[in-house]
């Protein structure tokens, strides 16, 4: 067993709301200077500079795992998580047909800058990538899944866009086995609640600019013997599927 | 007037009245359930587009006549199921929550 410290809720340039310097590769760079070992890409409602940060990633050895901030129906935030990058390249074309089009206006929301694995911007997304998708909370749990991939709430404990904001509290299903905040000291509080205190509660940064990715603060305690990065993040999935 | 008393006028249509005869008192717009749970007053007709089970809840704990649905959102079958077995009236209108709550502020 060793210890992982991880943040699993950053943006790249690609998320329209994010700073041009995030880039792949100093994003990895940012990881690696804070300490972080797992680090996972989650730009609004798309995969599409994963490839990008996993070459980053692994000139760095940062353990990347792509995902997804995927805005649902309601306006809720969900994390999904794929073991695989070829599953959440599949995933991301499935929510780039569920997205509701509205040309993206660089002067209000700010750039959306594709990458290669060098930093170098190799397109622009045309259109508005952190509205509402048309996927209710019920279906991206399965849809996930199907990719095999994991999906959960984020920020539970923000006003926008947070599962407790929207919906008052978490419905009776589907059923989320992690949750994320993005202040640890609210976990204490939000725990009171018997729903939340049957997840596992994650920390995240949800980092928008550098400075905003996580310290080596939380980890997770992973088996990694014999040691390969795949097998963590094997490892790690299965920890995030069990909960608690 | 009662929430079953709104359905003389073409806007509404029934999703499920487990307690037609309730009365309307005023009427609350919102979608943000944490904001509605603790603003929403009892006997109020809610607007909403939001779908979610967790209306049904909040309507509940706001004690609110009923629950209006706006602009042609529904329901899954399931979610009606609950609220009628916990006394919740729905209706539901293809009008926006601007054109529900004008027509209502004349009825009312």
């Amino acid at each position: 067993m060793n210890r992982y410290y991880y943040d699993l809720h950053i943006h790249s340039c690609l998320s329209p709301c994010a700073d041009n310097d995030c880039t792949p590769n100093n994003l990895a760079g940012m990881g690696v200077l804070n300490g972080l070992n797992i680090m996972a890409l989650t730009d609004h409602n798309t995969c599409g500079n994963c490839p990008a940060f996993f070459a980053a990633a692994k000139k760095q050895g940062i353990i990347p795992i792509a995902g997804m901030e995927l805005t649902s129906a309601e306006d809720i935030h969900l994390i999904c998580l794929f073991e695989e990058l070829e599953e959440a390249m599949r995933f991301d074309a499935l929510v780039r047909t569920r997205r509701v089009l509205i040309r993206n206006r660089e002067d209000i929301f700010g750039e959306q800058l594709l990458t290669d694995g060098e930093d170098r911007v190799i397109g622009k997304e045309e259109y508005l990538l952190s509205n509402a998708t048309d996927i209710s909370i019920e279906e991206a749990v399965p849809l996930a899944e199907a990719f095999g991939g994991i999906c959960y709430p984020a920020h539970i404990d923000r006003q926008s866009n947070g599962m407790l904001s929207v919906l008052g509290a978490f419905p009776p299903s589907p059923f989320f086995a992690c949750a994320e905040v993005h202040d640890p000291a609210r976990i204490g509080s939000l725990s009171e609640d018997p729903v939340i205190a049957q997840k596992r509660i994650l920390v995240s940064s949800d980092a928008h600019f550098l400075w905003d990715v996580k310290e080596k603060r939380e980890y997770f305690e992973l088996d990694d013997e014999p040691y390969s990065g795949a097998l963590v993040r094997k490892n790690l999935f299965t920890l995030l599927r069990k909960g608690i | 007037m009662t929430v079953a008393g709104l359905l003389q006028h073409e806007a509404f249509s029934p999703v499920c009245l487990p307690d037609g005869e309730r009365e309307i008192c005023g009427v609350y717009i919102g979608d943000l359930l944490s904001w509605v749970m603790g603003r929403a007053s009892a006997g109020n007709a809610w607007i909403t587009i939001m779908s979610n089970i967790n209306i049904v809840a909040v309507a509940s704990l706001a004690d609110t006549a009923c629950i209006l649905l706006a602009e042609g959102v529904t329901l899954s079958e399931e979610i009606v199921a609950t609220a009628n077995a916990k006394g919740i009236n729905i209706l539901a209108s293809t009008l926006s929550a601007y054109e529900l709550a004008v027509c209502l502020s004349r009825l009312l």
